[in-house]
């Protein structure tokens, strides 16, 4: 996916202006997971379960060369074809060569951001294949020719009478057609897409290396679907998605349907354990890619690697009180919200994704959220830092900073800025700065004097 | 017990009330209050935005200001998390640091976990309250029950809020770096605002933040510092 994330403030901006209904259905749906989530969280020992979930992932990534040796070893011996790839070329090579091997003219694809990531469903496009994607909310936003809004819920910024009228234009259906009656429509679609396909591709959830058992968690049945009825499935699967040991799902399951969802565990759970064997339905070809595409990059990076921990589950974007103004369009990437401002410029390079580790108060919901601890406000502010290190700070903010700090180091001068502050009525309409306040939230009033003044009295007051 | 208060640069200009009720209550209290010439600002803004040399230089100059005192006090929950969980950051292996970042205490907090106050007394009987929790002061220091408490034990009514514990998008240069968020933020937090007869916090930036917006948008409600309703509870 081309990335856009230079642009973050300006289309964050235009979409509060434009589309005010986004923000309404993202932050309904949103603040619905998140209740969701808080809820699944007080039934179990959260804090506890959080901690040995970033253990295990910690000793999976300080580890990940050996335990992508042990699943690639696995994943053959199980019958999978399993290739390497270093970037989006690769993978896009991978893929040509099977669908082209297989007269590949339809595939379904099951929910991944991976993909998205990889522009899969482009280079398909290209080869004359028709995509379908399966998943209810993918598909809806495939029609509208839009990126995913978020992680789990790709098409939680629109309204239902947006899908109402895109299935109007579509097929016809009635402007005021019940959801039941879209998804019927949509099921027709998609069944026979399932049934013609030829190529089915997926993401992963985990990929446990002990066992190499690719690990698919899903509501729709799509996934199901997608991946075992055409004759060759190709899972795409991020390097830092591997699980040591087969028993560590007993832990990741539950603890991600409850951190996305709120879901004790989500309707389905796929473990493919390799193609059909002798007697059995399913694909007659299954392959693994293997993609890096920055992340052993990030991984030896040792203020920043932590991110690698990450599920996309996204409870961190349903935590997260920006990304609920404006869903994760305006973040010009694949990955929005929280985990997008600290995982993009590690995939990007800072100087792609600057605006992105401002998009965030620091407020820590996300923190509070994550089910392996990522530890997303310390990460934002080591982004940050590198920023104004690189010299990507705009200038404007160097040279108040240079201000700010020359007069919080001179107490004479900041009592004269106080008394400025007091003095003749300040211009605020005339500075770039106050004026992005002000315009909001009326003039700056300070108090009548400072307290600095006051103390004097009190001094006084504490003699008598 | 000898204290100093650290009233932080924005209380300071913005609202020096809460300075003064901050140390009216702490020496009703019996505690001896200092005020320490030429503390200024923590370097928050400056470590937030990532300009860490800034932050370096004003922490360091805190740091000799306060490091003598055996307790230092702050009316803003999230000047007193800077100075305890981001000095040491900032300046890893300075033993000054990390020595001012055990001693440092929201007011509220200092109160109740220091001074073992539960009660202070019957000023806010009838009052109905709106707490905001800082973002800081509830995440980073663990402060949520300490203001709640004495709140409701001076006879206030602390209003249930739906998002009581949501960010309200002031977050300090985010609020001028994303104007249109940090205001659609305000918007959502002050759209599930109960009828209250006070709102209160304990960062002065937040409040700063939430009283213009409810100034621009025609609503009157009173917004004052929590220290400043902590005196009225033991006050009157």
């Amino acid at each position: 996916m081309q990335a856009k994330a230079k642009l973050y403030p300006k289309e964050a901006a235009r979409l509060l202006r434009e589309k005010p209904g986004v923000r309404e259905a993202v932050t309904g749906a949103t603040l619905h997971f998140e209740e969701g989530r808080k809820k699944a969280y007080g039934e179990i020992d959260a804090e506890a379960l959080r901690e040995r979930a970033k253990r295990v992932k910690d000793h999976l990534l300080t580890h990940l060369d050996h335990y992508l040796e042990l699943a690639e070893k696995r994943l053959r011996e199980n019958g999978v074809q399993v290739h390497w790839a270093e970037d989006p070329l690769d993978a896009h090579r991978i893929l040509r060569e099977v669908a082209v091997r297989h007269g590949v003219k339809r595939a379904v694809k099951a929910k991944s951001m991976l993909t998205e990531e990889l522009g899969v469903n482009p280079l398909l496009e290209s080869l004359g294949v028709e995509v379908f994607e399966t998943d209810l909310g993918e598909y809806l936003i495939q029609l509208l020719g839009e990126p995913p809004s978020h992680i789990v819920g790709p098409a939680i910024h629109l309204a239902l009478s947006d899908i109402q009228r895109l299935f109007h234009q579509r097929f016809g259906t009635p402007l005021d057609a019940p959801p039941e009656a879209l998804a019927a429509v949509a099921r027709k679609v998609l069944r026979d897409a399932f049934l013609t396909a030829e190529l089915g591709i997926s993401g992963a959830n985990f990929l446990v290396a002990e066992t190499g058992t690719l690990v698919l968690m899903e509501n729709e049945g799509n996934i199901r679907l997608s991946t075992s009825l055409p004759k060759v499935h190709v899972a795409f699967v991020g390097i830092e998605k591997l699980l040591p040991r087969l028993a560590d799902l007993a832990l990741f399951l539950p603890l991600t349907a409850r951190a996305a969802t709120g879901q004790r565990l989500s309707t389905y759970v796929s473990l493919i354990q390799g193609p059909a064997k002798e007697g059995e339905e399913g694909p007659e070809e299954v392959h693994v890619v293997l993609v890096d595409h920055g992340r052993t990059a990030l991984l030896h990076d040792p203020e920043a690697w932590e991110v690698l921990r990450c599920l996309r589950c996204g409870a961190c974007l349903n935590a997260c009180p920006v990304f609920r103004q404006t869903g994760g369009h305006p973040y010009g990437y694949v990955y929005s919200g929280p985990i997008g401002a600290v995982l993009d410029p590690g995939l990007l390079g800072l100087e792609e994704a600057y605006p992105l580790p401002y998009a965030s108060t620091l407020c820590g919901a996300c923190y509070e959220a994550c089910p392996v601890k990522i530890p997303i406000p310390k990460l934002l502010l080591t982004w940050r830092h590198r920023a104004v290190e690189r010299g990507l700070a705009p200038t404007w903010e160097k040279g108040a900073m240079r201000v700010f700090q020359m007069v919080m180091e001179n107490p004479a001068l900041y009592r004269l800025f106080s008394k400025a502050l007091r003095g003749l009525p300040l211009p605020q309409h005339l500075l770039p700065l106050l004026r992005a306040w002000t315009e909001g939230r009326g003039p700056l009033k300070p108090s009548p004097r400072p307290f600095h003044e006051l103390w004097k009295e009190l001094e006084e007051e504490d003699g008598r | 017990m000898r204290v100093a208060l650290f009233i932080t640069c924005l209380a300071d200009q913005f609202y020096a009330e809460a300075g003064v009720a901050a140390v009216r209550l702490l020496r009703a209290l019996g505690v001896e209050v200092d005020f320490p010439k030429g503390q200024t600002c923590c370097g928050q803004p400056a470590f937030n935005a990532g300009h860490w040399n800034e932050a370096r230089a004003l922490a360091q100059r805190t740091i000799d200001i306060f490091q003598e005192y055996p307790y230092v006090v702050l009316p803003s929950g999230s000047c007193a998390s800077m100075v305890k969980n981001h000095y040491p950051e900032l300046l890893p292996g300075d033993g000054e640091a990390l020595g001012l970042s055990e001693k440092v205490y929201e007011l509220s907090q200092f109160l109740v976990r220091v001074l073992g106050v539960e009660k202070l007394g019957n000023g806010l009987q009838g009052k109905k309250v709106a707490y905001h929790h800082g973002c800081h002061a509830l995440r980073e220091l663990g402060v949520r029950e300490e203001p709640l408490r004495l709140l409701q034990n001076a006879g206030a009514e602390v209003l249930p809020w739906e998002a009581a514990e949501e960010c309200c998008g002031f977050g300090g240069l985010f609020s001028v770096k994303l104007p249109e968020v940090s205001l659609a933020m305000a918007d959502r937090k002050l759209s599930t605002l109960p009828q209250a007869d006070v709102l209160t916090s304990t960062d002065a930036g937040c409040l700063l933040h939430l009283s213009g917006r409810m100034g621009k948008q025609g609503k009157n409600l009173r917004v004052v510092p929590l220290a400043t309703l902590l005196w009225e509870a033991y006050a009157g």
